[in-house]
């Protein structure tokens, strides 16, 4: 073995892909990965879903078992939170004082929740949802006939909403905005899934604010501005996430809404890179720079990175895509959608929970949010990677064959 | 436990004995196969742990359903063989399974 050493900060999607394309590139030094988690790297996205409503134990969300680490010499270093980065040495320190030198160095810290101050947020029974720690706590105060509130009517939202409905219990959606996933949908697709979860039992509030938690030691109950009090059992709060740059930064690395990378996911120092969530890098296919909070970007970006530190530069250029549980539903999206000015729908958002709709800007296809039509999906992705566009008028024309709208 | 061979595009063989119940997928990614990316985690959602059922299995492995047929149809080079090895679970019926991989999936 090399005496180099790439360590590899969090245990992420990013760093579980990093560690094994380091191996695969070639990368003979040593490899270690260090993670704040007890865990090895795990799927996050069964978090709000199979595994909050218990269908999934937590050794069935490890991307890779520990055996698979162990016999690619990859060392895990968990339950280790690294709390300084000195470039100039090319040391990281860990929280227990304990130092460990480099010879490249990848961030995949990831992003943190984003936290809601309002009064009474430290009561018990009040969570975030981002790693599997929260969602053990959550499972705590679960149950059928419970009542639950969840502010942030996003996707972790409404698939949180969506599990726990499962379960048999009360929910409440509260959203800031007009509608949910507002920020992140056309107004056809915010009605559609508005509308399944009214059908599946869920009171959707928009236009929410939320002023207080009230409770005596655990929350009982949350107050709206208008006066509403809603009873609450518990309450999660699903309002977005930052990305994790304070090592970073900290660091003196450049950082600008996530840690700013070239093509090659070098960040402003030449033996650093990183990937995922904590990133900010530029798409080539949609000319601009980019924050991603993805599996796929984690899991691209990170290959493009262990190319760079094995010395094989491949720019990052990578469709991003999505997706989504709820219920029936099977959300598959392809593409940014930000910056459309139509949208075509091809099937029906306003009944019946089968439909597709396609995102343009001018005559250009953006990007596809398509509902239980993984066909749809595929081939999107396949047709926006290759550059193409699409016709609206055949679009949604459910007669001709997807694959025959493409431009 | 059953015995899975997974032959890559180039030809290259790996034999992986994995635990009944444990879908093709994690077959391939627990032990480190490459040629199976499963990006989704096994979701059904990507399309990326695509592989060829070997003719002598399929009948065994079962058809794909609607959502996994759907996905196939759009992977790269498509076969009438061709399944999503998430949607498949190893079983002592399946023992000795080969599965081909395709050479888009790296």
């Amino acid at each position: 073995m090399g005496s180099e050493h790439a360590i590899i900060v969090g245990a992420s999607h990013a760093a579980a892909q990093l560690g094994t394309s380091l191996r695969q590139g070639g990368w003979d030094g040593k490899i270690s990965v260090v993670g704040n988690e007890a865990l090895p790297p795990y799927h996050r996205p069964p978090l709000s879903k199979a595994y909050l409503a218990g269908e999934k134990h937590s050794d069935e969300l490890l991307i890779r078992p520990a055996a698979f680490y162990e016999k690619s010499n990859i060392d895990l270093v968990l339950g280790s939170r690294v709390s300084g980065l000195d470039r100039k040495n090319k040391v990281i320190t860990l929280h227990d004082g304990g130092s460990i030198p480099y010879t490249k160095l990848a961030l995949t810290t990831g992003a943190s929740v984003r936290k809601l101050l309002i009064p009474g947020h430290d009561l018990e029974g009040i969570f975030y949802l981002r790693d599997l720690n929260d969602v053990n706590r959550i499972r705590g105060f679960i149950g059928a006939g419970k009542s639950a509130v969840i502010i942030g009517g996003g996707y972790i939202g409404l698939e949180t909403a969506a599990s726990m409905r499962k379960l048999g219990m009360k929910v409440t959606v509260l959203e800031a905005l007009p509608r949910v996933l507002q920020r992140v949908t056309a107004p056809e697709v915010s009605a559609f899934y508005s509308r399944v979860h009214g059908e599946e039992g869920v009171d959707i509030i928009t236009d929410a604010v939320v002023e207080s938690l009230h409770g005596n030691g655990a929350v009982a109950e949350v107050k709206l501005a208008d006066g509403t009090s809603l009873k609450a059992d518990l309450v999660v709060i699903g309002v977005g996430v930052l990305p994790a740059t304070e090592l970073a930064a900290s660091a003196g690395l450049e950082v600008d809404n996530g840690i700013v990378v070239d093509e090659f996911a070098r960040t402003s120092d030449p033996d650093i890179v990183a990937a995922g969530d904590c990133t900010n890098h530029y798409n080539p296919i949609y000319n601009r720079r980019l924050r991603l909070e993805s599996v796929q970007n984690a899991t691209d970006q990170a290959k493009t990175a262990a190319n760079t530190l094995c010395g094989t530069l491949v720019p990052y250029h990578a469709l991003p895509w999505f997706w989504s549980d709820q219920y029936d539903l099977k959300l598959q999206i392809a593409g940014l959608s930000q910056g459309f000015d139509r949208v075509v729908v091809r099937g029906s958002s306003e009944r019946g929970r089968s439909f597709a709709a396609f995102y343009f800007c001018g005559d250009r296809l953006l990007a596809v949010d398509a509902v239980n039509r993984p066909k749809e999906f595929m081939a999107v992705r396949r047709a926006l990677t290759a550059g193409q566009s699409a016709d609206p008028a055949k679009l949604v024309d459910e007669t001709i064959e997807i694959q025959l709208t493409f431009l | 436990m059953p015995l899975v061979i997974f032959i890559s595009h180039d030809g290259s063989e790996r034999e992986v004995h994995v635990a009944s119940g444990t879908t093709l997928m994690h077959a391939a990614t627990d032990n480190g196969v490459a040629g199976i990316l499963a990006d989704c985690g096994g979701a059904c959602s990507c399309g990326t742990c695509h592989c060829y059922i070997d003719e002598n299995w399929t009948a065994r492995t079962g058809a794909a359903d609607d959502v996994e047929a759907q996905m196939l149809e759009f992977v790269m080079d498509p076969q009438s063989n061709s399944r999503l090895s998430c949607q498949i679970t190893v079983s002592d019926e399946l023992d000795g399974l080969v599965v081909r991989l395709p050479k888009s999936q790296i």
